[in-house]
């Protein structure tokens, strides 16, 4: 059994309400924090913890917090991001619904870390259930004290208010998140400035993602070195998973980075296989926009090494063959499903959420998507896939945000490692509406390669 | 001189004031150095980064941090550091990717320059002439929107639009009140007033000089012609608003003042935004006192006539400044 | 470009001018923007649509520009720009969720319900449409209702029935 540090308490009856919650424990990062540690040692243990983002990006939180600006007399926000709309990850609204207070302990304690007195939570306006959960454990907080002016008599007041968003995946991307907490249009900012220096109304800001800030209490209760004992290398601590698609336990895992994929996928702890008896035939392991992988680049390394749950094994390879762990929304595809149809959705899905500022994203992702269109309906061409290859590459990197990445690398990868498929719907244009392709050789394994030992040193 | 920084743009070196933009920079240098803008107006706060035309190659980060900078970025947002190297049209790499966004940008585009007021003026006319995009690979339906009114001034044909934000960005700084604005998102994005209002205002025909397309235009353009078959003349009278000086550029036909704009430095911007009085309602030479004919930018299509050969790499060849720049790299290429 | 006569003047109830108010007081001063998005989902959820009266109301109520809102709300997918039936459901239709049968779900509401995405039923009660990834992919197939947007997983054609046939009868 892999550690369990955020998810320990998940299944206590009545952990959603501040009562049970404390009888867990609950609070004693902010009592910690708010009255023996200083804010700069708050962020000296998060450094330690080696903790890294967990929205996507994976960048370490504690470095973060300490580029925030702080200049005298201006404000400063911390904004967490729960804005959670890539497709494939759902670990934050579990987080939210059934353990809402290990957010608002995590709020308290981050925002005391970097100096905010206001605090914002940016909840996506779908999830209008789990605002009203938010608010109703803020108001529990509030009446014990926890929030609000002089908490737990330490001196520090904090304001913390949830904020629906209005339906738009870009809001996800911090700058657009801020704009959209604004009252604006989400689209994503020129950078730079970065938030840290100009963030929430021109001021410094901190944008971390639900989980992110949940990891904070558990580092601040056992101390930062604790945390970075978990994991591996510098992927340190446990991780969420959503594990999603075609497996016999789709659900919200809490694993310690490093566990191999394998485990994950077969193990009765975790997903407990694919579903229906079927054979896996592929994987996006971090949400939909990392590279998809074929079933056996998935288990190993193209040496044959087993690859594990991990910033850096995930995307061991490159993208040549590797992928990235993203925000850890694992989706598995059994060998009866069309990679072409999928990457047709997911284009489509980019061309819907473009929010439109910057040429090549606006218009090469509506492009890619009405050329996966045509191909998926059989009515596409060989040259229809170069082409495909070639609007990808002109919008990635090309772009004001990284959603013309994310919108380019589905596609990219799809063409890499499913090629033959592609050609089939062309080829077989009949035939490909009414079956599908198949495994075929997506799943061999991948042998480990053995170093030949030299012979010749006599 | 010392709190000047050093920065050097397809081999050329050019001292700029700190903050200072690359494109700026490479405005400073000028001629064929200089990137194509299409929504970036210096004289409007907050634009540019987003049509992607003007992007070039950091291929040395600065004295200090010489790492060249892994994408290509925006050189309208960009500052330049200390010691930085720029390459712009010695790039191979750059006029692959800017010719690109440009082909991007004309997918959804109308291509219908033989009616277009703004043919012979277009920047997008211009860009796609200058990387020889001479065939779409886009084949499906282009996006169409109806061609409407705002106000008895000004129409918009959304079809042309290449979503720049100037028009707004003059509504927002120019003018004392915003009827227009984005509507929609991704490319469904649309310029658009939502509901029929029009757009009333003493400077709002300014949107028309600044539209980089054909997008906005002068309903009192009158007897639309193409725009080099016109005579354009500086001209100035006294204007009683307050924040216009009246200098403008009066478009001759014969006789006939076919319509007035702002006048346009050799950036194709605006040297000084003017009041709708001054543009729609003074049609008459009486109205004015004439300067002098317009000096035309050479790089527009108006005086050149030689859009069809122009090509950036050949450039090089006939710029001396820049042969000697780029020797280096010239050598390198004679040898294949 | 809308006609604005078409559209029914608007009242907003007291509850729920109260509530902007209290919106409006968690921002520092001269931001009080920040409450357009919020605002918005309290008017949708009262009048069942954002009609431009109602924007043009918002705009007042947070002295900005009318077109400020009409921007902003056309940004966003969860304000309806037309009137949408009693209960809009809202289907998820990205990848997860058709991994696990949504376009199925998809097919079979658009039978049992008689009308194309977007459109009302004759009786005003139901409107659907497909929308993007709600961040319940292990649970799909899976819809929403707005305006408290319950949430409904693991869909069968079986439990769309039920689920349709029991807000009938409400
Ligand atoms: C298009 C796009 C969508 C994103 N969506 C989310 C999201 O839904 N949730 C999230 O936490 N981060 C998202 N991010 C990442 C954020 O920009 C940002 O990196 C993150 O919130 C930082 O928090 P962290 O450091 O705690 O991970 C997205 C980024 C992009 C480019
Ligand atoms: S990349 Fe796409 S989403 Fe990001 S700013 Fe550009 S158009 Fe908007
Ligand atoms: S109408 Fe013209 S100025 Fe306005 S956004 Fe479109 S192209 Fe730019
Ligand atoms: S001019 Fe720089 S991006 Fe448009
Ligand atoms: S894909 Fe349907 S909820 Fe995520």
């Amino acid at each position: 059994m892999g550690r369990k540090l955020l998810l320990e308490h998940i299944n206590v009856p009545g952990i959603n309400t501040l009562d049970v919650y404390r009888q867990k424990g609950g609070y004693r990062a902010v009592e910690k924090a708010l009255k023996t540690l200083t804010p700069e040692e708050v962020v000296e243990e998060v450094k330690k913890s080696g903790l890294r983002g967990r929205g996507g990006a994976g960048f370490p939180t504690g470095m973060k917090w300490s580029f925030l600006a702080k200049p005298e007399g201006v404000e400063r926000y911390l904004v967490c991001n729960a804005d959670e709309s890539e497709p494939g990850t759902f670990k934050d609204r579990y987080l939210m619904t059934y353990i809402p207070h290990a957010l608002i302990e995590g709020m308290i304690v981050s925002s005391f870390a970097l100096g905010a007195k206001t605090s914002f939570i940016y909840v996506r306006g779908e999830m209008m259930p789990q605002i009203r959960i938010l608010e109703k454990a803020i108001a529990e907080a509030k009446a014990a004290g926890l929030l609000g002016k002089n908490i737990l008599g330490s001196g520090y007041d904090l304001e913390l208010y949830v904020q629906p968003g209005g339906g738009a995946y870009i809001c996800g991307e911090e700058t657009a998140l801020l704009e959209s907490l604004e009252g604006k249009r989400g689209n994503p900012r020129i950078k730079p400035p970065f938030p840290a220096i100009a963030g929430l109304y021109g001021c410094p800001t901190v944008v971390n993602n639900v989980e992110s800030i949940a990891a904070v209490v558990p580092i601040i209760n056992d101390g930062g070195d604790e945390y970075a004992k978990i994991g591996i290398g510098r992927s340190t601590g446990t991780k969420l998973i959503s594990a999603s698609g075609n497996l016999v336990k789709p659900g919200v895992y809490e694993i310690e980075l490093g566990l191999p994929v394998e485990e994950f996928i077969y193990s009765d702890e975790y997903c407990g296989g694919i579903a229906n008896g079927k054979r896996l035939k592929a994987t996006v392991a971090g949400g939909s926009s990392v590279p998809i992988l074929p079933a056996n680049l998935t288990l190993k390394y193209a040496n044959g090494e087993p690859r594990l749950m991990s910033y850096e094994s995930l995307s061991e390879g490159g993208f040549a063959t590797g992928t990235m762990l993203g925000s850890g929304g694992f989706i598995a595809f059994d060998e009866d499903q069309c990679i072409v149809r999928n990457t047709w959705n997911f284009a489509r899905f980019y061309h819907h959420e473009s929010c439109g500022q910057c040429s090549p994203c606006r218009e090469g992702t509506g492009w890619m998507e009405k050329i996966l269109h045509k191909l998926e309906h059989g009515h596409g061409t060989s040259a229809d896939i170069d082409l495909l290859w070639d609007v990808q590459r002109k919008i990635e990197g090309n772009t004001i945000c990284p959603l013309g990445d994310a919108a380019a690398w589905p596609v990219a990868s799809a063409i890499r490692h499913f090629r033959d498929e592609f050609e089939w719907h062309v080829k077989e244009p009949v035939k490909s509406q009414s079956c599908n392709y198949g495994i075929a050789n997506y799943a061999v394994p991948i042998e480990k390669k053995i170093e030949e030992v030299k012979q010749d040193n006599l | 001189m010392s709190d000047l920084v050093k920065v050097t743009i397809d081999g050329i070196t050019v001292e700029v004031a700190p903050g200072t933009s690359i494109l700026n920079a490479a405005r400073q240098i000028g001629g064929d150095i200089v990137p194509p803008a299409m929504c970036y107006y210096s004289k409007l706060e907050g634009s540019g980064g987003k049509c992607r035309t003007c992007i070039v190659k950091v291929s040395k980060g600065s004295e200090k941090d010489p790492r060249p900078m892994p994408k290509l970025v925006a050189s309208c947002r960009t500052a330049v550091m200390d010691g930085m190297e720029v390459q712009n049209i010695t790039s191979p790499e750059v006029l692959e990717a800017r010719s690109g966004v440009v082909e991007i940008l004309l997918i959804n585009h109308p291509l219908d320059c033989p009616v277009c007021d703004q043919a012979g003026e277009c920047d997008l006319q211009n860009l796609s002439y200058e990387h020889g995009l001479q065939k779409t690979r886009y084949e499906f339906e282009r996006r169409t929107f109806e061609r409407i009114d705002i106000g008895d001034k000004i129409q918009l044909h959304m079809n042309r639009c290449i979503l720049c934000y100037r028009c707004v960005f003059v509504a927002d700084q120019i003018t004392n009140k915003r009827v227009h604005g984005i509507l929609n998102r991704g490319d469904h994005s649309e310029i658009s007033t939502y509901i029929q209002t029009a757009v009333e205002n003493d400077f709002s025909g300014n949107v028309i000089d600044v539209c980089p397309v054909g997008a906005l235009t002068d309903k009192t353009f009158r007897f639309k012609n193409r725009v080099w078959f016109t005579k354009p003349v500086d001209a100035h009278r006294n204007c009683n608003h307050e924040k216009c000086n009246g200098k403008v550029t009066l478009w001759y036909k014969g006789e006939d003042v076919l319509r007035v704009t702002a006048r346009k430095d050799q950036f194709g911007e605006v040297e000084e935004f003017i009041c709708n009085e001054c543009r729609f309602d003074k049609k008459a030479t009486a109205d004015w006192v004439i300067e002098h004919p317009t000096h035309i930018s050479d790089t527009s299509v108006i005086s050149s006539n030689h859009y069809d050969t122009f090509k950036p790499l050949p450039v090089i060849k006939e710029n001396l400044a820049l042969q000697e720049a780029n020797k280096v790299e010239l050598e390198k290429t004679a040898k294949f | 470009m809308l006609k604005v006569e078409e559209q029914q003047p608007v009242e907003f109830s007291s509850t729920l001018l109260s509530e902007a108010d209290e919106i409006i007081k968690r921002y520092p001063k001269g931001k009080h923007k920040s409450a357009l998005l919020p605002i918005l989902h309290l008017v949708q959820a009262e009048l069942g649509w954002t009609s431009v009266p109602a924007m043009d109301k918002v705009a007042e109520i947070l002295n900005i520009e009318p077109i400020e809102v009409y921007e902003v709300a056309s940004f966003y997918s969860m304000y309806f720009l037309q009137p949408k039936g009693k209960y809009v459901l809202e289907v998820c239709r990205t990848g997860p969720c058709c991994l696990v049968g949504a376009e199925k779900i998809m097919n079979h509401i658009e039978a049992k319900l008689g009308v194309k995405e977007g459109e009302v039923t004759k009786d005003g009660l139901f409107s659907w449409r497909g929308v993007e990834c709600l961040a319940a992919c292990g649970y799909g197939p899976v819809l929403q209702i707005g305006p408290e947007y319950t949430f409904y997983e693991n869909l069968t054609p079986q439990s769309v029935d039920t689920l349709i046939d029991d807000l009938r009868k409400k």
